[in-house]
């Protein structure tokens, strides 16, 4: 990515932002679903999905939540694009605060801010046909473009490698990974400035995975893209992203650029994660020095307390368990939640999980 | 017939489906063998044929519409000539099968306990008492913490983890000497899948039973596998121990495979190299060689590639390669083109 031309007096919101600088700004973002019992339907407790994140995004970055099921990865996707709205916090997008917009002032943001889906079956309207799925943006939003829909539709199918002529086929006469690409043009349709991507490879095949991976990286360098990727596959994280955020029961326990997250990772969990990915060279096996976590991850309507990570952290002590760990800078760009990280720098050897 | 050496062969195996739109050939003539206490990984895409293969060796494709033929011989007893009921005698007991979705392999109407008292009952002629107290030792043994209690737990109350372990604890009441295990960690996060990965790893150590792990993901075979078999369009393409294929693999698609994927433990490269095209239809195969539409050196064989199917030959030492090239092409082609981008 380009480094950062900072401009001192550019105001954010009042001009669009340069590349590099900052997109998108979440402080304290929070999403509980109360959970109602009863006659009264009376509120009996809160599935703390997300909890209090803080980041940013910057312009043509790629940015990336990790996290295994239940850690609130998708709930926060669902928070940028306000399909649902923050219980608490805030998000900035280009300098403007849309995290209680209503759904009329949502909908001209939403041409700037799209979504890409994980499942590509069940993103398509299966009685809709390609250039209907494709053009509905534009009728939507009531965009009017030289040469009419169709055209433009058209241009749109050529860009992520699909056909022209596929124009009035149905979704089922396409693969799974021909279908991402249909929904990835769809979201290209009126040039959004950010995409939220929600696991988008994770259920294609290994060799579809990889065009459409590369797919997104050429998308990205030519319009200029801002990536939001939603993602459990490391390798694939590690392989998109500029920075990466890894969550756990809600939280953000780490954010740091690629490099220093996969080299030297600081939060245990973080460790913890890296580490389990199976390698596929058969010299390393049974050479993998493994972290085996216990158990499983508790459960977001009643987490730890403190520390949510202590109950399967090995090296918990007390303090863990009674006061929060908040997320500090440890080094340049990195930030991590723990009374106990690894890898300080100017401590000793740096402890790697993956890289040979 | 000649006297089978191994403890599962498997022989010219083929499983179609007759549909409207024409026959389904998902597994056509694959042929393997394995011994006790040795791991074979199936690897493929989907609508390789893989699962199916599985499903086929465990004879629950018997009654329904598919048509097999070839052989699957079970310690000498040949399945596929079998009846249905002869090999449901087998089935939990000799040979077991995990699934990938633990939750619809389950019946959320029963308890765990319940279940695999069940399976264990119908193998043995035991009391309910005992059958149950050897339920809750099979749980303990999979590593379900509280297993007295947990017996009595239903499905929905475990999480994706147990339910996993709940299923193999079912999978090996009896002490099975075929294990299947059909994308045993896919559905499960990471963490997770290391401790199931360790665990089929441990109960197999125990039981020496054979075990066929099937997947997609390349990582997890590397962790298991002795031997690998790579599948593609129903066929295998590529069979040989673990080093062959992850250190010298033959085949195009194996090389696009292994090209596919980022590899974390390696320096990230800036662009990965995927296969083109897409995997191929079951019903319209391509002519030749299955792989030849997608594959960037089916010119280098005058056309053979087009016309003629190519055979699975041992190039040496059991590494087995169903492809045209040249042993001195693919050599020349691995030194150069593809291992130095891998």
């Amino acid at each position: 990515m380009t480094t950062a031309d900072t401009d001192p007096t550019a105001v954010p919101g009042v001009v669009e932002p340069e590349m590099g600088e900052e997109l998108l700004s979440v402080t304290n973002l929070t999403k509980h679903f109360p959970i109602r019992r009863g006659l009264l339907q009376r509120q009996v407790g809160a599935v703390q999905a997300v909890d209090g994140l803080d980041f940013t995004v910057k312009k043509g970055e790629t940015f990336s939540l990790v996290g295994e099921s239940g850690c609130g990865k998708t709930t926060t996707g669902r928070l940028l694009t306000r399909l649902l709205e923050p219980t608490d916090g805030k998000i900035i997008f280009e300098g403007r605060d849309i995290s209680h917009l209503g759904d009329g002032k949502m909908r001209p943001l939403r041409r700037d801010v799209q979504m890409i889906f994980q499942d590509p079956y069940g993103s398509l309207n299966p009685r809709h046909t390609v250039g209907k799925i494709v053009g509905a943006p534009f009728r939507l939003q009531n965009v009017k473009t030289e040469g009419g829909t169709k055209k433009a539709v058209q241009e749109l199918l050529e860009l992520v490698g699909l056909s022209p002529e596929h124009y009035n086929r149905y979704p089922h006469e396409f693969s799974g990974g021909q279908r991402q690409r249909i929904g990835i043009a769809r979201t290209l349709a009126l040039r959004p400035k950010l995409i939220v991507a929600d696991e988008p490879v994770s259920a294609l095949d290994v060799s579809i995975q990889a065009q459409v991976v590369n797919l997104l990286e050429d998308l990205q360098d030519e319009f200029d893209l801002t990536y939001v990727m939603i993602a459990h596959d490391l390798s694939v994280v590690r392989h998109v992203s500029d920075r990466v955020a890894v969550m756990y029961l809600g939280k953000i326990v780490e954010i740091a650029d690629r490099v220093g997250l996969y080299e030297t990772p600081m939060h245990p969990y973080t460790l913890a994660l890296l580490s389990a990915v199976p390698i596929p060279d058969t010299k390393r096996r049974g050479k993998q020095e493994r972290i085996r976590l216990q158990g499983d991850v508790p459960s977001p309507i009643d987490p730890p307390p403190a520390c949510r990570f202590h109950t399967r952290c090995w090296k918990a002590q007390d303090i863990c368990k009674t006061v929060e760990p908040p997320l500090l800078q440890l080094a340049p760009g990195h930030q991590a939640a723990c009374h106990f990280p690894e890898n300080q720098p100017g401590g000793e050897a740096p402890k790697k999980a993956t890289a040979s | 017939m000649t006297e089978p050496n191994s403890f599962l062969e498997v022989r010219d195996l083929r499983t179609h489906f007759p549909t409207d739109d024409g026959l389904v050939k998902s597994v056509d003539g694959l042929s393997f063998s394995l011994d006790r206490g040795k791991t074979l990984g199936i690897v493929g895409e989907s609508g390789s044929g893989k699962s199916v293969t599985s499903l086929s060796i465990m004879g629950l494709h018997k009654g329904g519409s598919a048509r097999i033929s070839g052989e699957v011989l079970l310690d000498g007893q040949d399945l596929v000539s079998s009846s249905a009921e002869e090999v449901r005698l087998l089935r939990g007991k000799r040979m077991a099968m995990i699934f990938q979705d633990p939750l619809s392999a389950m019946h959320p109407y029963y308890t765990v306990g319940h279940q695999i008292i069940e399976a264990y009952r119908v193998h043995n002629k035991v009391t309910k008492a005992v059958a149950k107290k050897h339920a809750i030792e099979m749980l303990d043994r999979v590593g379900i913490p509280q297993p007295d209690k947990r017996v009595d737990a239903y499905p929905h109350q475990f999480s994706g983890g147990m339910r996993q372990r709940a299923m193999i604890a079912m999978a090996l009441s009896c002490d099975p000497d075929l294990l299947i295990a059909d994308e045993p960690t896919t559905a499960l996060d990471v963490t997770v899948q290391a401790q199931i990965l360790d665990l089929i790893r441990d109960l197999q150590r125990e039981f020496n039973s054979a075990v066929i792990i099937i997947t997609h993901d390349l990582g997890v075979v590397a962790e298991l596998a002795d031997d690998i078999q790579v599948m593609y369009a129903g066929r295998a393409i590529e069979y040989g121990t673990a080093e062959d294929i992850f250190d010298r693999p033959q085949h195009p698609y194996t090389w696009g495979l292994l090209g596919s994927m980022p590899r974390i433990d390696r320096e990230r490269t800036e662009r990965l190299i995927p296969i083109k095209g897409t995997p191929p239809s079951l019903i319209n195969v391509p002519s030749g060689c299955a792989f030849n539409p997608r594959c960037n050196y089916a010119s280098l064989n005058e056309g053979a590639s087009e016309t003629e199917r190519p055979e699975l030959l041992d190039i040496g030492a059991g590494h087995k390669v169903a492809c045209h090239l040249s042993p001195g092409q693919r050599q020349k082609i691995w030194e150069t083109d593809i291992k130095p981008k891998l």
